[in-house]
C-alpha cells in the first residue's frame, strides 16, 4: 500500500560528516546525541531548523548538526537569533550557549532575549569553567575556586543562571544533566515545544579544566540524595528512598523527613504552571549542599511572543492604512511641482 | 540706531533677490528649529531652491540664557541651484542676547537684524557677558537693526485664550516666523495647515500660534519700521514634483525603497544616537511597508540581528553614528566573514569617543575603511547631500546583495540634519534589483557548496527553509567552496586574497568618476560627503573667473572608480578638502602616490565655501 508518510530521519540523519573535536569525554557529545534523538523523535525538518551559537567549546554545536547554523560572535547568539526569528518566523531557531558565553559577554543580550520573550530555544551548557581559552574560572564558578587566573581563588560572588532566566520573567526555565539522557532529552522535547523563550540548562562536565563540578549530581551514590526532579503537581519529594521532601517555612524552603508527623501534603508541591515567578525563583535558589538541586522544567507558562507581536505590528499597519505604496507616500503632504 | 521711523513711505518696495540667507537663533527651548523647518518648507513650496543648517546644542535644555544654549536654523533660497546653506547671513531672528553674542559674526554687513527686545534684560544681558544693551549703544550700527518687543506683542496676540504666561510665551517663535514670512513675502498657509494638524488636539494653543504667526506677519506688513520686503523667485529645476527632505529621511525612504525594489522585507535593528535616530524613528512609521524595526539593547545586538536577519534571507539594515560603529566592529568582520549583505548607515559626527554628538565631521572614513580585526575589507559609499541619500541606499543595497557583502554608507550630521527639495521619482522607474537565492536541492544532488563563487566571487545566498541547502556559517576561516572550517595556512591566505579582490571587483559595477570642468589642469579638488556643496559652489565660482580648477566628488570610496588614478595624475596639483585631519589624504596618497594638499577643520562646522575658493587659490598661485 502506497503511504503518503513523509521518510522518518533517524538521529544520525541529523549529524554532519565533520569531525567532532571535542575533547574525549566531553559533556557536549552527550547533549549533542540527545539533541539529535530529540529531532528525529519529534521528526523535525532539518531545512526549517536553524542552531545559533556564541563562543565557546559548546559554540561548536552548529558545525555539528545538519541544519543550518550560525557560529557567531561571543554572547551575541541571542541577538542573531532574534533578528533570525523575528523576520522568520516559520524557522525553528535554538540557541546554543555556555556559562561564559552567556552570562559573562553575553549576558546583556541573555536578560533582553528573555524578557522579550522571543519564540527560541536556549540551551545553555554550564560547566562552570571557561573551557575553550583553556582554565580560567567563569561567572558561574564557585567563590574560592582556584584557577589559572585566580590562584588565590575566586573573589566574585557566582550567578544562578536559573535565577537570571526567572528575574527575565522567562516563559519556559528548566535545567537538566548532561548524563541523565533521558530526562535530558524529555527537557529539550519540553523545550521545543514551548511557544516563547525555553531556557535550559545543562549541567555538563569539563573533564579537562573542570572534571566532577556536578559529580554530587551524577554519582550514582549521591545522586538521588542531591537531586530533586520536579514534576508538574507532584510534592517536592527526593531521596533513595523517597523519603525526604522539601517544605516551606514562611518564605524559604527547608529539607523535612517524611513520617514522623510530615505527610506528602505538607510539602511544597510543583506548579510550573503559576504565572507568579515567586515560587520558580525560590526553586532556584535550591543549591547544593544545603538543598538537593531541582531539575526538570521549573516553569512553563503562557505569553505573547516578542516575534509574534513585530509582525503583528506590520499586519495591522497594512490593514489599517491599506496597501503600502512608495509613489503614494512620496507624494504626501507637501510637494511643489516645477514645470 | 535702525529702529527708527523716519523716512517712511506709504508704500512698501519689494526688492527682488536671487538668493537670501536667514538665521533664526534662540534659547535652545525657544523653538528655532521649528521656525527654520516651517520657514525652509515654505520657501521649498514657493519654489526656491534650499539648503538648511540646523545648528543645536547637545543638551536638551541648556541653562536658559547661556551662551551654550543657543539653538539655530540656517536657510539659504535661492532662485537658482545652490548647493550650501550660504555662509555670510542677510537676515539674523535673534531671541535673546546670548542668540544676539554667537551668531552677530555672520550677519552682513547692513544685513537685517531682528531682535526680540523684551529679552535684553539686565539679567539676559548679564548671562550673555553684555556690559551694556547693544539695542541702545551703537555697537549694532552697521546692521538694519528692528528691535521688536515680539514677547510683549505675542502676548498680547493670544490674549483672551486663557493661556499662562509660559504658554503664551511659547508662541514668540511664530511671532518670529510671521515677521521673516512678510519679510521675504512667504504665504503662512502650509504652517498655518501644520498648525491645525500639530495641534489638533489643543485647539487653543493652536489658535494662540495662528494669532501669533498672524500678529508677526501683520506687524511687519503695518508698522513703518520695514521699508522693503523681499522677493526670491522660484528656482529653475528641472521639471518633476518636488518635496523638501532631510538625509536621515531621504535615507529612510531610499531604504525602503530599496527593500520593494528587490522585494525584500526590511529588518532595522538599530540602538538610539544622534544623529542617526531619525532614521529608526522614520522607518518605524512605515510597518505597513514591509518594515520591520528592532530597537535593540546595544549597538552590539543591533547589528547581530540584523546579520540574523540577512541569514534568513531578509533585507538586512543597522544604523548608527561613529561610536555606535565602533561597537559593531566585530560583528561587522563576522558579516564580512559570512559574505552575508548589510547595509550599516554611519552618520557621522564630531569624535572621537563622543565628541561633539550634534555637530558635524567626516572623520570614520578610516574607521569604515579599516576598523575591524583582520584584514575584513567592507565596501564604503558616502552621500553627498540630503536628497543625495536617497539614491546612495539603493545602490549600496544593489552592491551588497550582488556582491554579497556588507557595505558602509557614510553621511554626516550636516547632511542628515539639513535639508533640500528632492524630485519625486516614478518608482516604476527605479530599476529593480534581482537577487537570486539557489533552490531545492535532493539527496542524489551533488552537496551544495556554501562558498562556491560566481564570477563576481560572490558566494550564493541559500536562506533557510530551502531543504537540500543546509550549511553552517561562522567566523572561523571558511574553507573555499565547501565553507567547511579550515585552518589550512594556504586556504587562509587564499581566502583573505579572495575576500580582498571581491570587494576590488565592484569598481567594475560602479560608474567612472566624473568630473565637474576640464579633466586635466592646474587644480584638481576631490571631495566626499557633505563637503560637495561647498565645493562645488567654491570651484563653480573660479571657473566663472576663468581659473584653472575642476572638481572630482567620490561617492565610491571603497573601492574607488578605476579611473580616480588617472584623473589625479592629470593635474598638477590635487586638494582634497575634509572635516578630519586628512583621512581620504591618507588613503589617496597611499593608493595613488600623489602629493594630494588637504584643507582640514574639525570644528563641529561645515566648510564655507570662501574657506574652499581661497585655499584653491593658494595653489594656484
Amino acid at each position: 500500500m502506497a503511504s503518503a508518510e513523509l521518510p522518518v530521519l533517524k538521529p544520525a540523519d541529523y549529524g554532519t560528516d565533520q569531525d567532532v573535536r571535542w575533547c574525549p569525554g566531553c559533556g557536549d557529545y552527550s547533549i549533542l546525541a540527545q539533541m539529535k534523538k530529540v529531532m528525529s523523535n519529534l521528526n523535525m525538518s532539518r531545512e526549517d531548523t536553524v542552531f545559533v551559537s556564541g563562543i565557546g567549546c559548546s559554540s561548536r554545536f552548529p558545525y555539528y548538526m545538519n541544519t543550518y547554523g550560525m557560529h557567531s560572535v561571543h554572547g551575541r547568539a541571542p541577538a542573531f537569533a532574534t533578528g533570525l526569528k523575528s523576520s522568520r518566523q516559520d524557522l525553528t531557531v535554538f540557541v546554543i550557549t555556555g556559562d561564559g558565553d552567556a552570562l559573562s559577554i553575553g549576558g546583556n543580550h541573555l536578560m533582553h532575549v528573555l524578557r522579550r520573550n522571543v519564540n527560541l530555544n536556549i540551551i545553555l551548557f554550564n560547566n562552570r569553567i571557561y573551557g575553550l581559552t583553556k582554565g580560567q574560572y567563569s561567572p558561574t564558578s564557585e567563590k574560592g575556586k582556584v584557577t589559572k587566573s585566580t590562584p588565590m581563588g575566586a573573589i566574585d560572588n557566582p550567578i544562578h543562571p536559573l535565577s537570571v532566566a526567572i528575574s527575565c520573567e522567562a516563559t519556559f526555565v528548566a535545567r537538566s544533566i548532561d548524563v541523565h539522557i533521558k530526562h535530558l532529552a524529555q527537557t529539550l522535547e519540553r523545550a521545543v515545544a514551548h511557544k516563547g523563550v525555553s531556557f535550559v540548562e545543562v549541567y555538563q562536565n569539563c573533564n579537562v579544566f573542570n572534571d566532577g563540578a556536578y559529580k554530587w549530581a551524577t554519582d550514582k551514590d549521591t545522586k538521588m540524595e542531591t537531586v530533586l526532579e520536579l514534576e508538574h503537581g507532584k510534592p517536592l519529594i527526593f531521596g533513595k528512598d523517597r523519603d525526604k521532601g522539601i517544605r516551606l517555612h514562611g518564605m524559604t524552603p527547608e529539607v523535612v523527613e517524611l513520617g514522623k508527623g510530615i505527610s506528602e501534603d505538607d510539602l511544597l508541591f510543583h506548579d510550573e504552571k503559576t504565572a507568579d515567578p515567586t515560587l520558580a525563583y525560590l526553586l532556584t535558589r535550591m543549591s547544593h549542599p544545603e538543598f538537593p538541586e531541582p531539575i526538570g522544567v521549573l516553569r512553563d507558562i503562557d505569553a505573547p511572543c516578542y516575534d509574534d507581536a513585530i509582525n503583528y505590528q506590520v499586519s495591522q499597519a497594512k490593514e489599517t492604512r491599506g496597501e503600502a505604496s512608495l509613489d503614494k507616500l512620496f507624494n504626501s503632504g507637501d510637494t511643489w511641482v516645477v514645470e | 540706531m535702525s529702529t527708527t521711523t523716519e523716512n517712511t513711505t506709504a508704500l512698501k518696495d519689494v526688492q527682488p533677490l536671487e538668493e537670501a540667507t536667514v538665521r533664526f537663533c534662540g534659547d535652545s527651548g525657544d523653538g528655532m528649529q521649528l521656525a527654520g523647518t516651517q520657514f525652509s518648507n515654505t520657501s521649498a513650496l514657493a519654489g526656491n531652491d534650499i539648503a538648511t543648517f540646523p545648528d543645536f546644542p547637545a543638551e536638551i535644555r541648556a541653562p536658559r540664557g547661556t551662551l551654550a544654549g543657543v539653538s539655530g536654523f540656517q536657510i539659504h533660497f535661492a532662485s537658482h541651484d545652490i548647493f550650501t546653506p550660504g555662509e555670510t547671513v542677510d537676515a539674523l531672528v535673534a531671541m535673546n542676547p546670548a542668540a544676539l553674542k554667537t551668531n552677530l559674526g555672520d550677519l552682513r554687513r547692513n544685513g537685517v537684524l531682528i531682535i526680540n527686545s523684551d529679552a535684553f534684560d539686565k539679567k539676559a544681558l548679564g548671562q550673555a557677558g553684555y556690559e551694556s544693551n547693544p539695542i541702545d549703544d551703537d555697537s549694532l550700527s552697521g546692521f538694519q537693526v528692528f528691535a521688536v518687543p515680539m514677547t510683549s506683542m505675542t502676548r498680547g496676540a493670544v490674549d483672551g485664550l486663557d493661556l499662562s504666561v509660559k504658554e503664551a510665551d511659547r508662541c514668540r517663535n511664530f511671532f518670529a516666523m510671521g515677521l521673516v514670512f512678510w519679510l521675504y513675502g512667504r504665504s503662512m498657509e502650509p504652517t498655518l495647515r501644520f498648525i491645525d494638524a500639530k495641534f489638533s488636539k489643543l485647539p487653543s494653543i493652536a489658535e494662540a500660534n495662528r494669532r501669533a504667526i498672524k500678529a508677526g506677519y501683520n506687524f511687519g506688513e503695518t508698522t513703518d519700521a520695514f521699508r522693503s520686503s523681499y522677493k526670491v523667485d522660484k528656482a529653475k529645476l528641472p521639471p518633476g514634483t518636488y518635496r523638501n527632505m532631510t538625509g536621515n529621511q531621504a535615507l529612510a525612504w531610499g531604504l525602503m525603497s530599496a527593500a520593494k525594489l528587490s522585494e525584500k522585507k526590511l529588518f532595522l535593528g538599530s540602538y538610539p544616537i544622534t544623529p542617526a535616530s531619525d532614521i529608526l524613528h522614520e522607518l518605524s512609521k512605515y510597518k505597513n511597508f514591509d518594515v520591520l524595526t528592532f530597537q535593540a539593547e546595544d549597538e552590539i545586538a543591533a547589528v547581530c540581528a540584523a546579520i540574523g536577519a540577512a541569514y534568513g534571507g531578509q533585507m538586512a539594515l543597522t544604523t548608527t553614528s561613529g561610536p555606535g560603529m565602533a561597537l559593531k566592529g566585530e560583528a561587522m568582520g563576522l558579516a564580512m566573514m559570512l559574505e552575508l549583505p548589510l547595509v550599516i548607515v554611519d552618520v557621522q559626527r564630531g569624535g572621537p569617543s563622543t565628541g561633539l554628538p550634534t555637530k558635524t565631521e567626516q572623520a570614520d572614513l578610516l574607521q569604515a575603511m579599516f576598523g575591524r580585526n583582520g584584514e575584513s575589507p567592507i565596501p564604503v559609499i558616502a552621500a553627498r547631500s540630503p536628497a543625495d541619500c536617497f539614491d546612495v541606499a539603493i545602490e549600496a543595497w544593489r552592491i551588497a546583495t550582488r556582491f554579497m557583502t556588507p557595505i558602509i554608507i557614510l553621511t554626516d550630521g550636516y547632511i542628515a540634519n539639513g535639508s533640500e527639495p528632492w524630485r519625486i521619482p516614478n518608482v516604476a522607474d527605479l530599476p529593480k534589483i534581482e537577487i537570486k537565492h539557489p533552490g531545492p536541492r535532493n539527496e542524489e544532488d551533488p552537496p551544495f557548496m556554501a562558498y562556491q563563487r560566481d564570477e563576481q566571487l560572490a558566494r550564493p545566498w541559500a536562506i533557510p527553509g530551502t531543504p537540500g541547502l543546509m550549511h553552517r556559517v561562522g567566523g572561523l576561516e571558511k574553507q573555499d567552496g565547501t565553507g567547511n572550517v579550515s585552518y589550512d595556512p594556504q586556504n587562509h591566505q587564499h581566502m583573505v586574497n579572495t575576500r580582498a579582490k571581491k570587494v576590488a571587483n565592484i569598481a567594475d559595477f560602479v560608474p567612472q568618476q566624473e568630473v565637474m570642468g576640464a579633466e586635466s589642469g592646474k587644480v584638481l579638488v576631490l571631495s566626499w560627503g557633505g563637503t560637495y556643496g561647498a565645493c562645488r559652489t567654491a570651484v563653480a565660482r573660479l571657473q566663472a573667473e576663468g581659473k584653472e580648477v575642476s572638481h572630482a566628488h567620490l561617492r565610491y570610496l571603497n573601492p574607488f572608480p578605476r579611473n580616480l588614478g588617472t584623473l589625479l595624475a592629470s593635474f598638477d596639483k590635487v586638494l582634497i578638502p575634509e572635516l578630519n585631519m586628512g583621512q581620504l589624504r591618507i588613503l589617496i596618497r597611499d593608493k595613488y602616490l600623489v602629493d594630494a594638499a588637504g584643507l582640514n577643520k574639525v570644528q563641529g562646522k561645515p566648510f564655507t565655501t570662501t574657506e574652499i575658493a581661497e585655499k584653491i587659490e593658494s595653489l594656484l598661485a
